[in-house]
C-alpha cells in the first residue's frame, strides 16, 4: 500500500479548484474550527455562496489575495489524512499559462494529477497544457474531475462526452485517466456519493484517492545510492544517502560510478544507526563497504553491472530542459550542473527544438526563454553517471545553475546519454606541465585583463610582455582582436557570441599554460559569468583576473579603433558600454588604473606574477 | 496503525535526507533550537541522521529573556544530556512586550538577535523546525528558503524546488534557511514524539498553573515581571500549551491532557489552529510574511 500519496492539483480558480480542495480538506478533518469560521463569515467579491454557509474556496486559497498584494503566485502544500490512514500531500499550483514553471515543480514529485475540467467549458487548451506538463514530469496517472455538473443539469451525456475526450487526451500522453463527475460547490461526489448522480456507480474523488495504487509494481531497476555525506566515528566510516531505484541489502555488490572501484555492502544502517537486513527505495541509510574504497559526497553507488550499462559515465547528454530564469538560455555558456550532490560545469552545445506544449509539436528553436520547454545537448566538463529520466526521476534529473547569481536557470530530464565516440579519456604524457616549467625555469599562469573597449588592455599587455621577455621568461599574448581574425572569426558580438569567444580563448590559454607559458589575455570579456567559467578551467593560483579600470569617457575619447564613434552613429548595436552592459569584476585579483601610469600598472602585474 | 508508522517513516527519511544534504553542501550550518516540540523533534532527527557519528553542527538558541522558566531549565538539561554545542544569544537592548508592542519587541529581541547570531557565527545555512501546516502563509514556503544579503526574504527570488534536488549554491552575501519538517503536521509531531519517546517541556501537559485572562487569552504569570492590572490576581487553572514562546505572548488552553495519548486524543476533538495561541502572529493576515521579510524565521 502506498502510505503517502503525492498529488498535484491542476486547473484554474475558475474551474472550482480551490473549492474542490477545500471540500476535501474539510471532509478529511484538515480544516480547523477557526478556519471554518473564517470561511463562513468572509466573502470575496462576486461570491455566490449563501450567507452563513462555508465558502470552501477560502480554506485553501490565499493565492488570489496574494496576487492582489503583488506577492509571487506560488506552489502551496496542503496535507490530508484519509480515513484509511493514507497521507495525501497536495501540491497546489496556479493554473495560468505563465506559471508553467510552478506547475512543473508541483508535478515533479506527484504520483497522481487531480485535473479539473469545467463541465460548462469542456476540455480547453489549459487542460491539455496541464496534462502535457504532468506527462513530461513523469506523473503516471490522472484523476480527472468533471466539475460543475449541476450547471448542466446533471446531464449524463455531457459527462460521457467530456470523459471520453479527457481519456483520449491522457492516452495521447501515455497516461492512465479515471474520470469522476462532481459538483464541488455543494460537495456532490467529492467525499460522499451524490443523489444527483443516480447513473454513476464509480468512486467519489475521496474514494479514488483512497483506492489509488500504482498501475504496476514499480520495476526494480536495481538500487542507486547517491552519497550525501560521509559519517565518521571511532573506527567507523559510513556512506550516508537515500536509496532509490530498488532495495539494497548487506552483501550486495557495489560499484562507484566513474572509476571502476568495486566492493560489497558491509553493514546497512537505518536512521539512528540500527542495522537493517534490507532497505527499500526512499529509506535514508548509511552503508559501510567491505573494502577500503575512496568514496565521497557526490559519488554514486550502484551495482557494478548497472554502472556498465545505463549508468556508464558520459560527457554529453540529450536533455529536456524547462527554462526557469528570466535570462534566456545561452549556447556555449558554462553553467553548473547539479545532480544528486554532484556539481560539475556543463555547457549547452545545441538547442534541438522547443515544445509546443498544447499541440505536443516540436518547433525549431535557437534558445529557450522563461517557461519554455525544449530539447538540448549538454556537455559536461567531467563525465557523470545519469539515468534516463523515464527510468528514474531521482537519478535522471538535474538542475542547471547560473555560475554567478547561483539561481536555478533550468530543470533537466535526461533523455539519453550521447556517446558517439565523444567520451574522451584524457591521456597522460610523461613530459608534463611541471617538466616544461622546470625547463623554462618559470611558473605558468594566466593574467586575464578585462575592461571596456579602449581601456588600454592591449597596450598594457604589450608593456608587460616586453618586460617579462626581457627577464628571460616565456610568454604569449592572446589579444581579442587577433583571435577574432582567425580562430574566432565565425563569432559575432551577441552575448552568445561573446560567451563562446571567451570560452575558446580560455581553452587556448589552458593549453598554453600546460605548455608552461605565462599567458596574458587582453579581452573585453564583459560578462561576469563568462569570466567565472574561464577561471573555473584553471587551478587555484593559475588564473589572475585583472580589471583595467578606465573611465568610460576616457575610453570614448581615446577610441583607438573608432568603435565609439560608430556606436554613437548607431552602427554597433552590441557595443560594450552602449547597447550591452559591461559587468566589472566583483572580486578581481588586481585593479589597475587604466588612466594612470603604464609603468606602475606593469609593476603591479609583475608583482602579481611573482611566486 | 500501520499507516501511521509508514507515514512517520517517510517523514523521518525525508527529514534525514534534508539534514544530510545541509551537512554535505554547506561549510558552516547551524541548527536553530527554540526548545519547543518541533525543535525537540528536529534535534532528535539530527542526532539520528549522523549516528553513529556526531551531529556536525552547533545549536543556537535566541533567548529573549521572556521564555518560560521551565523552557530554559529544559534547554540546559537537554544540552547537558546530549552534549550539545549550544550557543545562547540574547540582545541586551531594552525591550519588553509591554512597553514596545509585540511587533517591535519581536523585531528587537528575536529577529535582530537571530540575524546577529548568524552573522557573528558566519553561518551560511540555518536549520529550523517550521512546518507548512502551521500557518497559511507557510504553505508555500520552500524547504530550502533563500535569504538575500541582510537576511531579507524575497518572495521573487525563491528557487523552484524540482524533485528532491536542492540548489544549495549561494551567491555573495546570500544565506539559506532550511526546514526539514516542512511536510509534517502537528499530529505527526506528537505521534513521532510518542513513537520515539522524545522528551518535551512539561508545559505541553495539563497542570494547575497561575493564569490571568486578557482579551480572551489565558496568560500564565511565570514571574513577578508581569504587570498585573489593579485588583487582577492570577488564579490556578488546569491548562497546557500547544506552542511555546515568550510567556506573556503565549496563551494557554484549558485542558485535562496529561500525557501524549491524551494530547493526541484531544487534538481529534479540539479543532482550533495551533498558532491561534501565538499573540504575535495575529496582527493582520500577512504579519508572518512581513516578519519574514525582515529576517524572522
Amino acid at each position: 500500500m502506498v502510505a503517502v500519496l503525492r498529488v498535484v492539483a491542476c486547473g484554474s480558480v475558475d474551474d472550482g479548484k480551490s473549492t474542490l480542495i477545500g471540500r476535501l480538506l474539510a471532509a478529511t478533518g484538515g480544516a480547523t474550527d477557526d478556519q471554518l469560521d473564517y470561511a463562513r463569515t468572509t466573502r470575496r467579491g462576486g461570491s455566490t455562496v449563501a450567507a452563513g454557509a462555508v465558502d470552501y474556496s477560502l480554506l485553501t486559497d490565499g493565492l488570489e489575495a496574494e496576487h492582489e498584494q503583488g506577492i509571487t503566485i506560488d506552489v502551496a502544500h496542503l496535507f490530508m489524512d484519509l480515513p484509511s490512514g493514507r497521507r495525501v500531500i497536495v501540491a497546489d499550483a496556479p493554473g495560468h499559462e505563465q506559471y508553467t514553471r510552478n506547475m512543473a515543480v508541483a508535478a515533479s514529485t506527484a504520483d497522481v494529477a487531480v485535473l479539473l475540467v469545467d463541465a460548462t467549458k469542456g476540455v480547453r487548451e489549459q487542460t491539455r497544457r496541464h496534462l502535457a506538463i504532468c506527462a513530461l514530469m513523469g506523473v503516471p496517472s490522472v484523476v480527472a474531475v468533471v466539475n460543475k455538473l449541476d450547471a448542466v443539469g446533471w446531464d449524463r451525456s455531457v459527462f460521457d462526452e467530456l470523459a471520453g475526450e479527457v481519456r483520449a487526451a491522457a492516452d495521447g500522453f501515455g497516461m492512465r485517466a479515471d474520470v469522476i463527475p462532481a459538483s464541488a460547490l455543494d460537495g456532490d461526489n467529492v467525499a460522499e456519493p451524490s443523489p444527483n448522480l443516480p447513473w454513476y456507480d464509480g468512486p467519489t474523488l475521496l474514494g479514488a484517492l483512497t483506492a489509488w495504487e500504482p498501475a504496476q509494481e514499480p520495476q526494480e531497476a536495481g538500487y542507486r545510492l547517491p552519497v550525501q555525506y560521509v559519517i565518521r566515528a571511532d573506527g567507523f566510516r559510513g556512506l550516508a544517502g537515500t536509496v532509490v531505484g530498488g532495495p539494497i541489502r548487506p552483501g550486495d555488490a557495489v560499484g562507484v560510478a566513474g572509476g571502476g572501484r568495486t566492493s560489497t555492502v558491509g553493514r546497512l544502517l537505518g536512521p539512528g544507526g540500527t542495522d537493517l537486513d534490507r532497505a527499500a527505495p526512499g529509506t535514508a541509510v548509511t552503508v559501510t563497504l567491505a573494502d577500503d574504497v575512496d568514496v565521497r559526497r557526490g559519488d554514486l553507488l550502484a551495482a557494478p553491472e548497472a554502472l556498465r550499462d545505463g549508468l556508464s559515465p558520459a560527457g554529453a547528454f540529450s536533455v529536456t530542459l524547462i527554462w526557469t530564469a528570466e535570462e534566456p538560455l545561452r549556447n556555449g555558456r558554462s553553467y553548473l550542473l547539479r545532480a544528486g550532490g554532484r556539481t560539475v560545469p556543463a555547457v549547452v552545445t545545441a538547442v534541438r527544438d522547443r515544445l509546443d506544449v498544447v499541440s505536443g509539436g516540436r518547433l525549431a528553436a535557437r534558445t529557450l526563454d522563461l517557461n519554455d520547454i525544449g530539447t538540448v545537448e549538454l556537455t559536461t566538463d567531467t563525465p557523470v553517471s545519469l539515468d534516463a529520466y523515464r527510468e528514474s526521476r531521482h537519478t535522471g534529473s538535474l538542475l542547471l545553475v547560473d555560475r554567478v547569481t547561483k539561481e536555478t536557470v533550468a530543470a533537466g530530464m535526461v533523455r539519453h546519454a550521447l556517446r558517439r565516440g565523444r567520451t574522451v579519456a584524457p591521456r597522460a604524457y610523461t613530459v608534463d606541465r611541471e617538466a616544461r616549467e622546470r625547463l623554462k625555469g618559470q611558473r605558468a599562469k594566466v593574467v586575464w585583463l578585462t575592461g571596456l573597449p579602449g581601456a588600454g588592455k592591449s597596450t598594457l599587455a604589450n608593456t608587460l610582455e616586453r618586460r617579462l621577455h626581457g627577464m628571460g621568461l616565456h610568454t604569449y599574448v592572446l589579444d581579442g582582436e587577433n583571435v577574432r581574425g582567425g580562430l574566432n572569426k565565425d563569432l559575432g558580438f551577441t552575448p552568445q557570441g561573446r560567451a563562446e569567444n571567451v570560452r575558446r580563448v580560455a581553452e587556448v590559454a589552458r593549453v598554453l599554460v600546460d605548455a608552461g607559458l605565462i599567458v596574458v589575455v587582453a579581452l573585453v570579456s564583459p560578462f561576469r559569468t563568462d569570466r567565472a567559467a574561464a577561471r573555473a578551467l584553471f587551478a587555484e593560483g593559475d588564473f589572475a583576473e585583472v580589471f583595467v579600470d578606465t573611465p568610460a569617457e576616457e575610453c570614448a575619447r581615446r577610441d583607438p579603433k573608432g568603435l565609439y564613434a560608430q556606436a554613437r552613429a548607431g552602427r554597433l548595436p552590441n557595443m560594450t558600454g552602449h547597447g550591452q552592459a559591461y559587468e566589472p569584476p566583483e572580486h578581481p585579483d588586481l585593479v589597475v588604473d587604466g588612466a594612470g601610469s603604464l609603468d606602475e600598472a606593469a609593476d603591479a602585474l609583475c608583482a602579481l606574477l611573482r611566486p | 496503525m500501520a499507516g501511521e508508522d509508514a507515514v512517520l517513516d517517510m517523514l523521518e527519511a525525508e527529514a534525514v535526507h534534508i539534514l544530510r544534504e545541509v551537512a554535505g553542501a554547506f561549510r558552516r550550518p547551524v541548527l536553530l533550537y527554540s526548545i519547543g516540540k518541533d525543535s525537540s523533534v528536529l534535534l532528535h532527527l539530527a542526532l539520528k541522521a549522523f549516528a553513529p557519528g556526531r551531529m556536525p553542527f552547533p545549536v543556537v538558541h535566541v533567548d529573549t529573556g521572556w521564555k518560560f522558566r521551565e523552557m530554559i531549565a529544559f534547554r540546559d538539561a537537554t544540552a547537558e544530556r546530549l552534549g550539545l554545542d549550544l550557543r545562547v544569544h540574547t540582545n541586551p537592548d531594552e525591550a519588553t512586550p509591554f512597553t514596545h508592542g509585540t511587533h517591535e519587541y519581536t523585531r528587537i529581541k528575536k529577529t535582530l538577535t537571530l540575524r546577529k547570531a548568524l552573522d557573528d557565527g558566519g553561518f551560511e545555512a540555518a536549520i529550523g523546525g517550521a512546518r507548512r501546516d502551521e500557518e497559511r502563509s507557510r504553505a508555500k514556503e520552500r524547504i530550502f528558503s533563500l535569504r538575500e544579503p541582510g537576511h531579507r526574504w524575497e518572495p521573487r527570488s525563491q528557487r523552484p524546488e524540482f524533485w528532491w534536488q536542492a540548489n544549495t549554491e549561494l551567491a555573495d552575501g546570500q544565506t539559506m534557511r532550511v526546514f526539514p519538517l516542512s511536510n509534517w503536521t502537528e499530529l505527526d509531531v506528537w505521534r513521532y514524539i510518542r513513537r520515539e519517546d522524545i522528551p518535551v517541556v512539561p508545559l505541553y501537559f495539563a497542570a494547575d498553573r497561575p493564569v490571568v485572562e486578557r482579551n480572551g487569552s489565558l496568560i500564565m504569570v511565570d514571574d513577578d515581571r508581569y504587570p498585573l492590572e489593579p485588583g487582577e490576581r492570577p488564579v490556578q487553572r488546569r491548562v497546557r500549551f500547544r506552542t511555546l514562546g515568550c510567556y506573556p505572548l503565549t496563551s494557554a488552553v484549558e485542558s485535562k491532557a496529561e500525557n501524549i495519548d491524551e494530547i493526541i486524543d484531544e487534538m481529534g476533538r479540539d479543532r482550533r489552529s495551533e498558532r491561534a495561541g501565538r499573540l504575535i502572529d495575529g496582527e493582520g493576515g500577512t504579519s508572518m510574511e512581513s516578519k519574514k521579510s525582515e529576517g524572522y524565521f
